[in-house]
């Protein structure tokens, strides 16, 4: 084990990333973002651009802080209170962590699918209207049951529910409930959609559906997703982060990353000498 | 590793010394089991117990003794000429057409001793009856009725307790025989008594009747919750949800605690140095009352809404807060719902304790005895507890089976506010 642990003890260097961290186009535009747990560093000074419209996804080692880092996005972390961000971290150009920014829109704007499938205990098509409903993006109920449909459609669940949309969501399977989260992230038209290892609790049959659907979803939204797999990472995503303690080691297109990574973390990780 | 033949006999030993523990573990198991069942068994045996005493004692004061007469109600026997006359009324002598009524039966008793005697076979109210129906019906003067009248305590014991050690009877043997026979004649009979469901507290036991106390009982848990359940779930869900968590709110959480700690007569004591002393409300209301059990029922409401607010998976918060919910919304939507049941749950356990509670009542005057039925949160009341308490203190030999009467209906009133709080609880299980 103390061999293949060695190069987590050589070469990370603070702030550095190697590969292609930035983009001319950003949706994100994250500088110098630090996260500190109370005393304890989580991020470490990463730089990072999400371009318009790409599948990123983040990869690294357990406690490498890639969730930390996609839950600032939308500031999912607000609620703990021992967690410091600092940094600049714009969303087209605008300031996410403005004290006078309204957290509420930000989030309509982007959207988040959590790790295990967390519907409410309510029927499907209330799932998926609670997000316009309290938005106010429908004012009448055709409205509202269009885009019910539309998000289901997209999260290609319509088939299997258009008949039982009064039925509870907790009584759906896994893989039924975590497409039915995604649609309800979608359904409110957000322009990102965070995924925080979508497909951790899913069995493999399930795990391809997720996966094909984010290829679809890929055209119209910019999808940050935080994955253990390295094979989902290399099946979905245009670019790979990889992260190391708090680090970003390095970002790249996702086929050069497993092919011909440039940083030697990068490379123990994907052949699996630790992780 | 070492040799294979060593290898092989640590796993023979290895198995046997897990068969051996497991045996053990076993044993440790129903062991384990036994002392549970034991435990229910006492508790259910013990219930039991309770209960066929209470019952087996209490039963009897669902029944009353009635002595039925053909009462002539004679004007100058009364001096009664009259019966609209409100002065007349006042000074009139109703004693008397009773005791003749009941000389049809024994003529032979005419001294004066055998009179009183007479006289006190029927309830100590009898006379009152009489001139109540005379001053609602002046043309029934010089007409003969059959009224009902309740028997005198002392014969209601005799003909429900002959025999039975834990009562004596205080009859005169002559009273004894004059029961006997009237018994035998349907004069006196035993019913289904209606009085113990339709009146108030009463000096006689014939005439009390547990009604007042279960208006008042209804009047101050209405109070109670109608301000410590919404009071108590706000501020569970401020501490939980909103409340930044410092010094001040540890403190805030630690008082809490400690007042669902503290005895109930230190909350009578409040209520009548603020409620009464201070504020000037009136005693022996069910306002003040309502509000004393609110106080006293607000910790527990607070802790258990707060258990409950805290069991709601973080998840569900996340996923409303992940779309853009604002946190009201996310606390009304999703977490109040989801732990309304557990909320439900500590506010009957409070609610129970209030109903039962006697001692801070008793400080804040509901112990008074009182006749009429309360009509208003405003009304001198008494409640459910406080009236057994009255009962199992009275001198009256009948008020001993009211006192049992009154536990059963005291518990058939926590048992339906028990079920209805079960079945509110799963109709909310349902909708979610």
């Amino acid at each position: 084990m103390s061999i293949s642990m060695s190069p987590a003890e050589t070469t990370i260097e603070e702030g550095k990333t190697v590969g292609i961290p930035f983009s001319d186009d950003p949706k994100f535009h994250l500088r110098n973002v630090e996260v500190f747990y109370g005393e304890s560093p989580a991020i470490k000074n990463i730089s990072l651009d999400i371009a318009r419209n790409e599948v990123i996804a983040f990869i690294g080692p357990s406690g490498c802080g890639k969730s930390t880092f996609l839950r600032c996005l939308n500031r999912m972390n607000d609620s703990i209170e021992s967690c410091q961000i600092k940094g600049s971290l714009l969303l087209d150009g605008q300031d996410i962590y403005d004290p006078k920014r309204d957290v509420v829109e930000l989030r309509a704007r982007v959207g988040m699918v959590f790790q295990k499938p967390n519907p409410f205990p309510k029927s499907i098509y209330d799932n998926v209207a609670y997000g316009p409903r309290i938005h106010g993006l429908a004012n009448r109920k055709s409205d509202l049951d269009d885009i019910v449909e539309n998000s289901l459609r997209k999260a290609g669940l319509w088939n299997e529910v258009k008949d039982r949309l009064d039925a509870m969501a907790t009584g759906m399977s896994g893989g039924q409930q975590q497409r039915l989260c995604i649609a309800r992230a979608i359904a409110v038209s957000p322009e990102v959609v965070l995924m925080d290892e979508p497909c951790s609790a899913l069995d493999p049959i399930a795990t391809a559906r997720i996966e094909e659907l984010i290829a679809e979803l890929s055209e119209s939204y910019t999808i940050v997703i935080v994955t253990h797999s390295m094979q989902q990472a290399a099946r979905v995503s245009n670019r790979t982060a990889y992260f190391h303690l708090g680090h970003l080691v390095e970002v790249n297109d996702t086929s050069k990353v497993f092919t011909m990574p440039e940083h030697e973390l990068t490379e123990s990780y994907i052949t699996g000498r630790f992780g | 590793m070492t040799k294979p033949g060593s290898h092989a006999e640590r796993e023979g030993s290895q198995a046997e010394l897990i068969r051996r523990s497991l045996k053990r573990r076993y044993r440790k198991e129903r062991r384990f089991r036994l002392y549970g069942i034991t435990a229910i068994f006492i508790a259910l045996f013990s219930l039991v117990i309770l209960f066929t005493d209470i019952i087996s004692k209490g039963y009897t004061g669902f029944i009353k003794t009635t002595v039925t007469l053909e009462v002539h109600l004679d004007g100058e026997l009364m001096y009664l000429n009259d019966a609209a006359d409100p002065e007349q009324i006042a000074m009139a002598d109703f004693q008397a057409p009773i005791i003749k009524a009941m000389q049809a039966y024994f003529p032979e008793a005419s001294s004066r001793a055998d009179m009183r005697e007479l006289s006190r076979m029927t309830g100590s109210y009898a006379s009152n009856q009489v001139r109540d129906l005379l001053k609602e019906n002046p043309d029934w003067l010089g007409t003969t009725r059959t009224i009902e009248f309740p028997a005198h305590d002392t014969v209601s014991v005799y003909v429900k307790h002959a025999g039975d050690p834990g009562y004596s009877i205080r009859l005169t043997e002559q009273q004894q025989r004059w029961t006997d026979e009237l018994l035998s004649k349907g004069v006196i009979d035993t019913g289904f008594n209606d009085v113990f469901f339709t009146s108030g507290d009463s000096r006689e036991p014939s005439n009390a009747g547990i009604l007042g106390a279960l208006v008042g009982s209804l009047l101050t848990m209405g109070i109670t919750l109608v301000i410590a359940f919404p009071v108590g779930v706000a501020a569970a869900i401020y501490l939980e949800e909103f409340a930044p968590s410092n010094r001040l709110t540890d403190f805030i959480e630690v008082n809490i605690n400690n007042l669902a700690a503290v005895p109930s007569i230190i909350f009578g004591l409040l209520g009548l140095a603020v409620f009464i002393g201070l504020f000037g409300m009136p005693r022996s209301v069910p306002v003040v009352g309502g509000l004393v059990l609110a106080l006293m029922t607000l910790p527990t409401i607070i802790i258990s809404s707060r258990a409950a607010i805290k069991s709601v998976p973080p998840s569900i918060r996340e996923a409303a807060e992940g779309i853009g919910a604002s946190k009201m919304q996310v606390v009304l939507h999703h977490v109040l719902p989801l732990a309304m049941p557990g909320m439900l749950t500590g506010s009957i356990i409070g609610m129970a304790q209030a109903l039962g509670e006697t001692a801070p009542l008793l400080l804040i005057g509901m112990v008074a005895f009182i006749v009429e039925i309360p009509d208003g949160f405003f009304s001198s009341a008494t409640v459910l507890p406080v009236q057994i308490f009255i009962w199992a203190g009275s001198a009256e030999q009948g008020f001993v089976e009211l006192a049992s009467a009154g536990i059963m209906v005291l518990l058939a009133f926590l048992i339906t506010m028990n079920a209805f709080a079960i079945w509110l609880r799963k109709r909310l299980e349902r909708r979610w």
